[in-house]
């Protein structure tokens, strides 16, 4: 369901208007909706991802919310993944949506999807296993009408992990697909 | 296009370090009990030479599995001399074999004379005079140890050879990666590449002159070929997705690589001349991790076409494909033995990934190593030993172990990670 080009520039001069009349109030009202991520992301390190799913499945009130958020980057860009899986967790669909919401709204950018994995196993096969899950993400956010020309893929298999070390708990916040803008 | 540029880029991120920052170090942690003994007696003259030759020569037969080397405490005798061997003392210290020698300083360096006996056979086996400049000692104790090695087992030494390896420092985004060439046990290291963005998978050409790998400098994985001695290098591909797992042909003309490019990761081999690609493998799956057998007429690779990683075999001009592994549910990043009679490669068992070895016509496999975070196995040029990396607490090794699985040893860096091991073909031919 990709949107005509009419439609969305209505989409982006929509939810700028959104923003503007909302800015008078002061400049945090994304952050109201998103900005309480960011303590939950960094604090997600030390367990698993599951932290951030919490917040946005309890967001029902998506369509307004979501058009807010639709003239900024989504702050949540890491999603999670289970052990030699490249399906995406019910719990972080809202997180690709509003990555999608976002890209749909704004044609001229461009996502980099980094996929990960954790350390077991061979290093090429593990990056092509990282490519596995970002194409994933990448399908998602296209069948959500994101271009395909505004994403790209690139898998860094075991060899960028976000934490170090040899446990359950390393290996889950390694295994992940990263938006990078 | 500039993927087939065949500019040598010169490179700005080249540090090459006459510095040995990154030396390994060596800890034997699994003796064979089919160990030969054998004394290595100290070298007269040696005292005050800048490398203790006898030393270095003892450390490599250690470290083979094929030697149980004497300790010098127990040598009450320390002959220099074929004639002055005497036969009953040495059979006393249950000694099979022993090494004497000694070196003098002449202009431009040493001359080292030694003589190997046979003490159960009573007579000198072997002499010879090697001369060395004053920084080339150890290359002299190397060459030494494998002219002793063969004599004794019919195989070609393989302490003159080198290993190139990756070492990252620092987490996340704050990494940087290095590679590093050293001789094979682990000292006179040198780093030829320094990146703040990964580096992996270096493969040598078989004239042991270059090195292909895979650096993330462009923000993406390309495949490189770096001169050693140079420091030469040029990207030679830069496809779309993943460009990876490069191996050089045994002619050294071609190179097999793993592409997505069209999609799920295959197998291709390139022309290094013209850079021309052949697509070998076209599956829905994950192919990677090519491997060429000693007679250049087939590859093997990981596949998870049926289901998880497997081994698969492919003869190159054909469209025959076998799967080769059928033991576990993880088996992948085969290489073969020198011979051609085996692959080393890595298995999942119970207690984790581990080297094992598979007899290519019975399909038996045996697990090698005692760790269980075990990656890229690269089996030394004369098949007696496969290096590998693995874990050590929270840190990458680099560890080694004898094609039997009955020797064993360790070289762990003195900080940070050391991982992706790639052992050098023969370098003296």
């Amino acid at each position: 369901m990709q949107l005509k080009p009419l439609a969305r520039s209505l989409a982006v001069a929509l939810s700028i208007a959104v923003i503007a009349g909302c800015s008078s109030t002061g400049g945090t009202q994304d952050g109201d909706s998103y900005g309480s991520q960011d303590g939950r992301d960094g604090s997600a390190s030390s367990t698993s991802g599951t932290g951030t799913s919490g917040q946005y499945s309890s967001t029902t009130s998506g369509a307004d919310r979501g058009q807010q958020a639709d003239s900024r980057i989504p702050d949540v860009k890491t999603i999670y993944f289970d052990y030699d899986r490249d399906t995406i967790k019910g719990e972080y669909e809202s997180v690709v949506m509003a990555h999608a919401r976002y890209l749909r709204s704004n044609p001229n950018a461009n996502v980099v999807l980094h996929g990960h994995t954790d350390e077991r196993g061979t290093r090429e096969y593990n990056m092509a296993l990282g490519e596995r899950r970002a194409n994933a993400v990448a399908r998602f956010l296209n069948i959500q009408g994101v271009s395909s020309s505004q994403m790209s893929v690139v898998s860094y298999g075991e060899e960028r992990p976000a934490e170090r070390g040899s446990s359950e708990a390393a290996y889950s916040q390694n295994r992940r697909v990263v938006f990078n803008y | 296009m500039h993927t087939i540029s065949k500019v040598w880029l010169f490179c700005l991120l080249l540090a090459m370090s006459t510095v040995a920052s990154a030396n390994l170090t060596i800890e034997i942690t699994r003796g064979s009990d089919q160990a030969l003994p054998i004394g290595v007696v100290p070298f007269e003259g040696s005292a005050g030479m800048p490398e203790d030759v006898a030393q270095i020569i003892h450390d490599n037969l250690d470290r083979s599995g094929f030697f149980d080397p004497l300790d010098r405490s127990s040598m009450f005798e320390q002959p220099s001399k074929a004639d002055d061997v005497q036969y009953s003392t040495w059979r006393s210290l249950d000694v099979r074999y022993l090494v004497v020698g000694r070196a003098e300083r002449t202009d431009s360096g040493y001359r080292i004379q030694y003589d190997l006996m046979d003490i159960s056979g009573q007579r000198r086996m072997m002499s010879e005079t090697v001369t060395a400049s004053e920084n080339d000692l150890r290359g002299a104790a190397h060459y030494i140890s494998d002219q002793i090695f063969e004599e004794i087992t019919d195989i070609r030494g393989a302490f003159s050879t080198r290993i190139a390896y990756v070492t990252a420092q620092g987490v996340g985004d704050n990494t940087d990666y290095g590679l590093y060439v050293a001789d094979a046990d682990g000292r006179n290291s040198q780093q030829i590449l320094t990146s703040s963005e990964p580096i992996l998978s270096p493969a040598w050409s078989p004239d042991g002159g270059k090195l292909a790998y895979v650096s993330f400098e462009n923000g993406r994985p390309e495949i490189y070929i770096q001169e050693v001695n140079s420091g030469n290098r040029a990207r030679i591909t830069s496809f779309e997705g993943i460009n990876g797992a490069p191996v050089w042909s045994p002619d050294g003309r071609r190179l097999a690589m793993s592409l997505s490019k069209d999609g799920q990761p295959d197998i291709y081999i390139m022309e290094i001349a013209d850079r021309s690609l052949t697509r070998v493998t076209d599956s829905s799956s994950i192919d990677t991790e090519p491997a060429w057998s000693p007679d250049g007429r087939r590859l093997v690779f990981t596949s998870d076409r049926s289901g998880g990683p497997q081994i698969y075999q492919h003869r190159l001009g054909s469209s025959e494909t076998e799967r080769m592994t059928f033991t576990g549910n993880y088996n992948a990043r085969a290489r073969f033995s020198p011979d051609g009679e085996n692959l080393f490669l890595i298995h999942r068992s119970d207690r984790g990934f581990q080297v094992a070895r598979q007899e290519i016509d019975s399909g038996r496999l045996v697990t090698l190593s005692d760790s269980t975070s075990d990656e890229s196995p690269s089996v030394a040029p004369n098949g007696t030993m496969v290096i590998f990396a693995t874990q050590q607490g929270n840190n990458g090794v680099l560890s080694a172990v004898s094609a039997d699985g009955r020797s064993s040893f360790r070289l762990p860096a003195a900080q940070g990670d050391v991982r992706d091991p790639a052992w050098s073909p023969f370098l003296n031919e």
